[in-house]
């Protein structure tokens, strides 16, 4: 374990504060008001087109302290490998988490390994940790939204989670999709620390735009409504759906985030991100309005017609024709 | 695009001020009845024009004897069940081919050839494959039959619940009490049997029947150029898939059908029996079929109480009118079949109506 810790693990994350393999790393955090958050990783292929595990157990984790309104400062790292994973793989895996890390400005400061037994763990899982220093001025919270407020979002829908489902069903057009698995924290904290009409913060990862929005609705007792045709999707992401009987809406992204934004900083919040890398096609896909009977969101089609958008329930089973 | 939508949005709205009273189109398509509601087409037409999903969705239509006889196959420990993966959760008498599912004997395909190489990977199991659908999935399932006969696959076999969808019409056409004036007709059945199969529809019965796509677009302009008949007093057979349709359709595709299957009479769920609705396995490949292989059959069954799926695929009523819908019934906990499939009318309803009854 030692030898797997020293010649593998520590060269990809080398900093000073885990090189020292303390029992805890000791942090130097020039602030009291924090974010904290964890989440594990499971995916399958572990390797897709444009990201891996190692990749998106990073992401994941400063994703979600960022659009909390934080700035991610230290991440533990957590591995549980089965036993016989191939090396090379792991190693593959280790640099990416570096490389990701470095990316988003944030060290992987503590960590553990553990292998089982084959058969006890599929391949290989990650969990990472991470702490957030909140930033100043910056409070976002459901509680802020109100009616009126323009929902923003940085980019097409879908990406990450019709890549995955495409190479696991082996479909012939995988390699036109990439997923958007990507670290937003410095877009997000771009626009935290330059404007401040921003209300409320998700990244749509599980459950996709569909669940984030319902989570909205149902967090404000307010309704939401949204434009099919302003909703950025790639064309073969659309395609992909439509012929596994999915809704782009509830499919999973890893480098979006919905901002709730105010009606007078939308040209703001739009500028900044048409001008990052990662927001290049964003776009203010709808807005918050009175509820009338219960809460709901409600798509306004391509043709104009109405429906709602459910938070999705269930697994989605592929249908027969 | 939006030009023809509003152009035929306008014809629909003056056809229907013309004809004055209440007017119900039917689909037979469980992709009909998904882009209706994703692309929130009710929600745009006028108040007196009703569109009702009739028995176009596979899994709802296959009657409850049938489901009994894949969940005491998927009993036996020499079965492997390939099964499309909207079958498993149609709860049966006895559980659910999910619930049995810890059994690991039952596998989900996305065609009838992963079904046949399953056979071919198992040699020591018989593979049934849980072959449904109308004529769209039938030439798939003669394509695999065929082949395990050519090569000799011993250890497969199918279980045919395959339907047509004219008989079905003609069936509901034939009750006292229904309230269809027109079809739209379905889009990939008709690429298969090709529109002239409508004909007898048009004759017998004086209700218009038009072939469209799946696009919103083309939807709505089918249900114009239906308003447009009606409006006139006239029933006509008219396609307006015109990339896809033939009047005779995939002859090849027929022909294969052909090879391996008869219509017998056949169970429904909600229509019951409906003469020569039902493809069954012609004797020259009646070793390849489970029924005959196991020697089991489709037997009559008990509906499930209170669920009113029966009513819902004749158009009778409307998801929402079953007690069950939306409390007892969701997609996460079926009751009936319509919830249970994406392309079922109470999923859909469930899915994308606005209706306040939906529990949130």
């Amino acid at each position: 374990m030692d030898d797997l810790i020293r010649q593998h693990i520590l060269p990809s994350l080398k900093n000073d504060a885990l090189d020292e393999l303390g029992d805890s790393a000791r942090l130097n955090v020039a602030s009291n008001s924090l974010c904290f958050t964890t989440d594990s990783y499971v995916v399958k292929p572990l390797f897709f087109n444009g990201g891996d595990i190692g990749k998106l157990a990073v992401c994941g984790t400063v994703n979600d302290l960022a659009v909390a309104g934080s700035k991610p400062v230290a991440l533990a790292l957590s591995l549980i490998i089965e036993d016989g994973f191939e090396i090379e793989l792991l190693d593959k895996i280790l640099a990416n988490i570096g490389e990701t890390a470095r990316q988003s400005n944030v060290d992987i400061v503590t960590g553990d390994t553990k292998t089982v037994e084959s058969g006890a763990a599929d391949r290989i899982f990650i969990n990472t940790a991470g702490i957030g220093v909140r930033l100043a001025g910056v409070d976002l919270g459901f509680d802020k939204i109100a009616v009126g407020d323009k929902i923003m979002i940085n980019g097409t829908i879908g990406d990450h989670g019709m890549t995955i489902i495409s190479q696991r069903e082996e479909l012939k057009f995988q390699s036109q999709l990439k997923s958007d698995c990507a670290s937003l924290t410095g877009l997000i904290c771009e626009l935290l620390e330059n404007t401040s009409g921003i209300k409320f913060m998700r990244d749509p990862t599980r459950g996709g735009l569909a669940a984030t929005l319902n989570e909205i609705a149902r967090s404000t007792a307010l309704s939401v409504e949204i434009r099919e045709t302003d909703i950025p999707v790639r064309p073969a992401v659309q395609a992909a759906a439509d012929m596994l009987g999915f809704d782009v809406l509830t499919i999973a992204n890893e480098g979006k985030f919905v901002a709730v934004v105010s009606p007078e900083s939308t040209d703001d919040c739009l500028k900044i991100c048409r001008n990052h890398p990662l927001g290049k096609e964003a776009k203010i896909i709808g807005e918050v309005v009175e509820t009338r009977d219960v809460p709901l969101v409600e798509i306004e089609t391509r043709i104009g017609g109405k429906r709602i958008v459910q938070m999705p329930y269930g697994r989605e089973l592929p249908r027969i024709c | 695009m939006l030009d023809r939508i509003n152009k035929a949005q306008r014809d629909i709205d003056a056809a229907c001020e013309i004809l004055g009273r209440q007017i119900n189109i039917m689909e037979v398509c469980g992709t009909h009845t998904v882009s209706i509601f994703r692309n929130g087409i009710r929600s745009i037409l006028p108040s007196n024009l009703k569109l009702l999903s009739g028995p176009g969705c596979p899994v709802c239509v296959t009657g409850q004897g049938y489901i009994d006889a894949v969940l005491q196959l998927a009993d036996r420990d020499d079965c492997l069940i390939a099964t499309y993966g909207d079958m498993i959760r149609v709860p049966g008498k006895d559980g659910s081919l999910e619930i049995k599912q810890a059994k690991a004997n039952i596998k989900i395909v996305l065609s009838s050839e992963d079904a046949l190489q399953l056979a071919k990977d198992n040699p020591d199991k018989t593979v049934v494959f849980v072959a449904v659908g109308f004529e769209t999935t039938a030439p798939a399932t003669s394509v695999v039959v065929k082949e395990a006969a050519a090569g000799s696959v011993e250890n497969f076999c199918i279980l045919s619940g395959h339907k047509l969808v004219v008989p079905a019409m003609r069936a509901l056409l034939s009750e006292k009490n229904h309230n269809i004036n027109a079809f739209l007709c379905p889009g990939h059945v008709s690429a298969i049997i090709g529109y002239g199969a409508f004909a007898e529809i048009v004759e017998d019965f004086s209700r218009p029947c038009v072939v469209a796509g799946f696009e919103p677009v083309q939807i709505i302009e089918g249900l114009c150029e239906i308003c447009r008949q009606l409006s006139a007093g006239k029933a006509e057979l008219k396609s307006m898939y015109f990339a896809v349709v033939t009047e005779k359709g995939n002859i090849a595709a027929q022909q294969i059908i052909d090879e391996c299957f008869e219509p017998v009479d056949g169970y429904w769920r909600g229509l019951g029996e409906i003469q020569k609705s039902t493809l069954k396995l012609k004797d020259k490949y009646a070793q390849f079929d489970a029924f005959r292989r196991f020697s089991i059959s489709e037997e009559p069954s008990e509906e499930i109480k209170g669920c009113r799926c029966g009513e819902v695929l004749c158009g009778l009523i409307e998801p929402p009118e079953c007690g069950l819908f939306g409390r007892d019934c969701t997609p996460q906990e079926p009751v009936g079949p319509c919830m249970v499939s994406s392309e079922g009318a109470c999923a859909a309803w469930f899915k994308y109506g606005r209706e306040k009854r939906r529990k949130l």
